[in-house]
């Protein structure tokens, strides 16, 4: 019966062709929208867990209050032995220790004067000890465009668009003005060894890259950080242990209450908390939930009109059908087995297509830097779709059962038609 | 009938009010006490910042109005800081860096030190009647002190506080409290005299409590170590080279 079924359709294209199309390019866009909106959403998870929140972040209380994250009035005293202990007590994560701060980087001319100045975002890490993990989470090495890593404290990198726009050279000495935890304005020298672009906008704009030490010391933060970012080794980040950590970690945080000051006792979050990304990450999800429904919504109508369509056209054979005593509930169950052949056919090809398309844009990227420029969210200038297993079910799924429910409903109108009028239909 | 308790009761308001200063004369006498002779001073601020205290200490070399020199002397890593204002203009010498930074723009609004004070502070001229036209808004007892309430509002727009309420002690000419606001209402920072002494023919605040009420922290204690009016101060002490030394 099937085999009478597919033969049908396979000849008679009529019969076919359209749902077929139809189901395809549906279910096509549908994979190629999800697969871009999960490679959207990994990047920018990925560059804000690089950049800013790790996959969890340990840091003052006041400072998740605070919207100014640069902000250093807020550290994490005794920085030692508070990464000595989450070494200790949760070592499935690698820890870093950071301090994010702000200034102006001016260059002297050869009188002392200001020759030129430019706002930095200065991000201070763990460049030079040996075992240090930052390398491996911002890649800093790949990120150098000209000169080199830094060797020894005193020497930054800066991002090649700031090097550029205060026309530097490779190490040549400026001056770092900044504020100390205090607030007092505090100069540093720095030698400028060489560049970086990581490819996010927002920190390719003006990033000073220094090693903690020189940054301690140059803004009055003697064993004192920012925060503490903790890292999976895989780089992949688990929302519920790492929601169980920073549970574990508060939980045991009554006795580290700063006595001098509750907003600057530590307390730990999940990457998955940050204000600004818990937003988005929300906001993608109820946007793929949309795509999938209204996918599913306008592919029902599409194919019960087809199915409609096709009910007219089919109007004799139909009829035929049922005058030679062929059961009203049979037909309908061939229209909607039919359907589902259709719908199954058409989701194969349209996933295939989609992924195929995904995989393309994954590989190539899109480049949407020139739509950048004032962006100050951590995401990279090229975005990528990303082909998950989810990329092979989310329109194969609603695909076949649009088919058969714009069939189920179309097919309907077989059980309007009364065999008692059927001759009287022939013979018109 | 005796008219005179009834033209007594009218008139004495209109006397009093006769006898009570003009707001402008009171704002000028708060001027004037400050004055505009050299001055040689050694101050301490004690910061009370989130946790931590430290204590600053500076010598300043003042010439009129617009014109000074501090040196830094405390704590070790701001000693050898320098600054000199001439006129409009700050710089800076850091001697970490060795550089000398001129203080301009958005960085007028840092802070001086850590402090509650700013640089635009320091740049405003001390002279509030250049600045401000006064309202008289009554009369407060601050401090067991009998005080004018002065309202102050700017003459040209663009100055660090639009208008200012300040509690001027009525005997001593000196503003024992001072509410300053931004140009929507804001209360931005308030000073309060804690010391007053009599030096020479002045009365000088020795102890202000200084409170950017948009910082965290209690604030910043201001105290006049020593004063010495009318110093002989050279003239190479107000130029850019005296930073390096």
């Amino acid at each position: 019966m099937i085999l009478f079924l597919l033969k049908g359709l396979v000849r008679d294209r009529s019969r076919s062709l359209f749902p077929l199309l139809t189901v395809i390019a549906g279910v096509g866009l549908t994979v190629i929208g999800y697969s871009w909106v999960r490679g959207t959403e990994s990047e920018l998870v990925r560059a804000s867990a690089a950049f800013s929140t790790g996959h969890v972040k340990v840091a003052p209380r006041g400072a998740a209050s605070e919207s100014d994250s640069a902000s250093i009035e807020l550290a994490l005293d005794g920085a030692g032995a508070l990464l000595r202990d989450l070494r200790r007590q949760y070592p499935s994560l690698g820890w870093t220790p950071r301090i994010r701060f702000g200034g102006l980087l001016d260059l002297p001319d050869a009188a002392g004067e200001t020759r030129a100045q430019a706002p930095v975002a200065g991000l201070a890490i763990d460049l030079l000890s040996a075992g240090s993990l930052e390398p491996g989470i911002l890649n800093v090495g790949r990120a150098v465009v000209r000169g080199r890593m830094p060797r020894s404290a005193g020497e930054v990198l800066v991002s090649d668009q700031l090097f550029e726009r205060l026309g530097l050279r490779l190490d040549d000495t400026a001056t770092l003005i900044s504020t100390t935890r205090l607030g007092s304005i505090t100069t540093a020298n720095l030698q400028v060894v060489g560049t970086v672009r990581f490819g996010v906008t927002a920190i390719d704009r003006g990033a000073l890259v220094a090693d903690l030490s020189t940054i301690q010391r140059a803004l009055d933060m003697d064993d004192a950080v920012s925060e503490v970012l903790g890292f999976y080794p895989d780089q992949v980040y688990r929302d519920a242990e790492a929601r169980a950590v920073a549970r574990a970690f508060n939980e045991g945080a009554a006795g580290r209450e700063s006595a001098l000051d509750p907003d600057l006792a530590a307390v730990m979050s999940p990457l998955r908390d940050d204000p600004g990304l818990a937003t988005i990450l929300d906001l993608t999800a109820v946007l793929t939930r949309i795509q999938v429904g209204v996918f599913v919504v306008v592919m029902s109508i599409v194919l019960w009109n087809a199915g409609l369509m096709g009910s007219l056209r089919r109007y004799g054979e139909i009829g035929v059908r049922l005058a030679i005593g062929e059961r009203k509930g049979h037909v309908y169950l061939t229209l909607v087995a039919e359907s589902l052949m259709i719908g199954v056919a058409g989701s194969i090809a349209g996933t295939a297509i989609g992924v195929a398309c995904s995989y393309y844009l994954q590989e190539r990227g899109l480049d949407i830097s020139p739509y950048l420029k004032n962006a100050s969210m951590l995401i990279s200038d090229v975005l990528r779709a990303k082909v998950t297993p989810g990329s092979l079910v989310v329109g194969f799924v609603p695909g076949v059962l649009s088919t058969l429910l714009g069939a189920s409903i179309s097919g309907a109108g077989i059980y309007r038609r009364e065999t008692a009028r059927l001759m009287k239909e022939f013979e018109a | 009938m005796n008219a005179r308790p009834w033209i007594a009761a009218i008139a004495l308001p209109w006397i009093a009010a006769a006898q009570a200063p003009s707001a402008g004369d009171i704002l000028a006498r708060v001027d004037a006490n400050i004055g505009s002779d050299n001055k040689v001073t050694l101050a301490r601020m004690i910061v009370e910042g989130r946790g931590v205290t430290r204590t600053v200490e500076s010598r300043s070399w003042i010439r009129g109005m617009s014109e000074s020199f501090t040196e830094y002397l405390a704590p070790p890593r701001d000693r050898g800081t320098k600054m000199l204002k001439l006129g409009d203009q700050l710089w800076t010498f850091f001697p970490e860096s060795d550089r000398t930074i001129r203080i301009s723009g958005h960085m007028l609004r840092q802070s001086v030190m850590g402090s509650d004070l700013s640089y635009e502070d320091l740049m405003e001229d001390p002279r509030l009647s250049a600045l401000y036209t006064a309202r008289l808004a009554g009369e407060e007892t601050h401090r067991d002190r009998p005080c004018w309430v002065l309202e102050l509002t700017g003459r040209e727009p663009g100055i660090a506080y639009q208008s200012r309420r300040m509690w001027v002690d009525k005997a001593r000419d000196v503003a024992l409290r001072e509410a300053r606001y931004a140009k929507g209402g804001k209360l931005l920072k308030t000073t309060d005299v804690l010391d007053v002494e009599r030096i020479g023919s002045r009365w000088v605040a020795k102890t202000v409590v200084f409170k950017d009420v948009l910082k965290t922290g209690k604030g910043t204690r201001f105290e006049l170590v020593s004063i010495e009016f009318d110093a002989k101060i050279p003239e190479h002490v107000f130029s850019k080279a005296m930073l390096r030394r």
